[in-house]
């Protein structure tokens, strides 16, 4: 009985411990952020300062984070919703007629090193006249979200019995029609899976931004990096900045934790 | 009638076309150009127009040091990272594959580095690191250790930005590692507690073989990441001091858009793309005999 007690309370050291590092940046983002300049530099590192919101004033106030804020959603919804409509057909396909050469190709673009397509985009692109243009940005980040799209979506349609279309179509239905009314509605948490991670890699994402945007189409990643190369010594402003971009990740997965986990999983754990 | 079965007949066509028409657009045709243009000598700063060179390009940038430490360096971080990220995940999913009271909280604070900005959390590592303000060295002090310069010197530059990526990642092996758990049958376990092995012999000889092919494919997952790793190094050092903490992808991004070398940055990112592929099948070939 007491070995058992001691085992439990070392159990809860070490998941204590675990916790500790996983949280402590984001827990010094967020005390930082709070902080004035002199109390970030101030050497020992203040543990208790009187929290200030002069940094947020400052990121929401002087630089144009609502613009930075309108792109990356609009972005990245724009995009995540083109490759559901590319996506979900394609999986499908894959799942019901065992397509894998064909789900090799397309998870191709996790493979590849992005900047090995982003140098022929900015050629072309410049070309085209479309640099810093939405259809550039939503178009790169549909090479995110669509892999992801027809990696989860093509796992879960195959989780869904043939039965279910093929009792329709004994009934008369195309494969087509049982597909749009009777697959994709059973659909929806395979669906909001692709979509939340999808939207978040996509909110994350820095590197095609960073060469395909410029003022009009900035992203917040992108701003969050200006923000330093132009302000290095401002970490009270900085810091603020990175809590205003990680905050809608972490709602979003607080509130669809269980799809997240499950889309991440989900493929290594089927195999 | 006839119009629909020709839809139907060819549904397996017609489905994943336009995703396919998407991906060779924007992928395939731009990989094939890097290609072609690795052949080439084009430098977009020059003006001239480019001239096909043969390996030419291949000869110059194989031949240089600065690639060549790029290189090694490349798979020095994706190593290190990966056996880290892969040890200290596996250990974890182990000691959380229990029930236990806020273990739902647990997994959710598994989750926050995975979807936090890459970007921001190397801005945050920054502030972290800073050698006159940095939270790093004040533990480092006050345990009784010398202060360090971390990313500010050449020599623990990669080290430092490694425990970024462990901190970030490991949680994703875990994650996965724990579905895994979860997914495996009592039975093989029960037998071996029966015969009287130990808790550790359990876990060395039965649990850990049987999930080892998910194992393997969450180390696949981070390593094909970790040697494409760019926003965090990008972010906190941008290559450098000087060129210390330069990768394969992050000297191809310079070259590309710095230096607009567009031959040379073609032949790097060729070369990122073979280590890519053959690491990723050498760990899947790896995958498929610990499944037998």
């Amino acid at each position: 009985m007491k070995k058992k007690l001691v085992s439990t309370i070392f159990f809860y050291l070490l998941v204590t411990g675990i916790a500790l590092v996983v949280l402590f940046p984001f827990v010094w983002m967020l005390a930082s952020s709070f902080k004035t300049q002199v109390d970030i530099i101030s050497w020992p590192p203040k543990f208790i300062f009187s929290p200030t919101l002069q940094n947020y004033q400052k990121v929401f106030g002087e630089q144009d984070f609502l613009k930075y804020f309108f792109n990356s959603t609009i972005i990245g919804a724009v995009s995540v919703g083109l490759s559901l409509v590319l996506g979900l057909p394609a999986a499908y396909s894959i799942s019901r007629y065992a397509q894998k050469k064909l789900a090799v190709f397309i998870l191709l673009a996790r493979l590849m090193p992005g900047i090995s397509f982003l140098m022929p985009w900015y050629i072309v692109f410049s070309r085209l006249n479309l640099m810093d243009s939405y259809v550039a940005l939503i178009l790169s980040h549909m090479l995110i979200s669509l892999p992801i799209v027809v990696w989860i979506m093509s796992t879960y349609f195959s989780t869904i019995p043939r039965e279910m279309e093929e009792s329709a179509m004994v009934d008369g239905a195309t494969r087509q029609y049982a597909f749009f009314t009777i697959i994709l509605p059973l659909s929806g948490p395979g669906i909001i899976t692709a979509t939340t991670l999808s939207f978040i890699f996509s909110w994350n994402n820095f590197m095609f931004s960073q060469v395909l945007s410029m003022e009009k189409t900035k992203t917040l990643p992108i701003a969050v990096y200006n923000f330093v190369s132009y302000a290095e010594v401002d970490w009270g402003g900085v810091m603020a900045a990175a809590v205003a971009i990680m905050a809608p990740a972490i709602v979003l997965t607080m509130i669809f934790q269980k799809y997240v986990v499950k889309g991440l999983t989900m493929g290594a754990v089927k195999g | 009638m006839a119009q629909s079965s020709f839809t139907e007949r060819n549904l397996r066509i017609l489905f994943p076309l336009p995703a396919i028409i998407f991906v060779a657009l924007l992928m395939i045709f731009p990989v094939l150009y890097t290609l072609f243009l690795s052949f080439t000598n084009w430098n977009l700063t020059s003006g001239a127009p480019f001239s096909f060179v043969g390996f030419k390009s291949y000869a110059r940038v194989l031949a240089e040091p600065r690639f060549l430490h790029a290189l090694s360096r490349t798979f020095a971080f994706t190593f290190f990272a990966v056996v880290i990220e892969g040890f200290l995940g596996v250990a974890i999913a182990i000691i959380l594959n229990r029930a236990f009271v806020g273990k739902s909280v647990a997994k959710l604070m598994l989750l926050l580095p995975l979807v936090a900005t890459p970007v921001a959390v190397g801005i945050v590592f920054n502030l972290f690191y800073d050698p006159t303000i940095g939270l790093a060295n004040f533990m480092l002090q006050s345990v009784g250790l010398p202060q360090g310069l971390w990313i500010s010197s050449s020599a623990t530059v990669i080290p430092s930005l490694i425990l970024v990526d462990v901190w970030q990642w490991t949680p994703m092996i875990t994650l996965i590692v724990l579905a895994g758990l979860a997914g495996l049958s009592e039975e093989p376990v029960e037998a071996a507690r029966v015969d009287g092995a130990s808790e550790w012999q359990i876990l060395r000889y039965v649990t850990i073989p049987m999930v080892m092919p998910v194992i393997l494919t969450a180390v696949i997952l981070r390593l094909i990441d970790a040697l494409k790793t760019f926003d965090i190094i990008f972010a906190m050092t941008g290559g450098g001091p000087g060129y210390a903490s330069e990768t394969l992808n992050i000297l191809g991004f310079k070259y590309s858009f710095e230096y607009f070398r567009m031959g040379q940055s073609s032949v790097i990112l060729v070369v990122l793309f073979l280590v890519v592929f053959a690491c990723s099948l050498g760990i899947m070939k790896l995958r498929a005999a610990s499944e037998t």
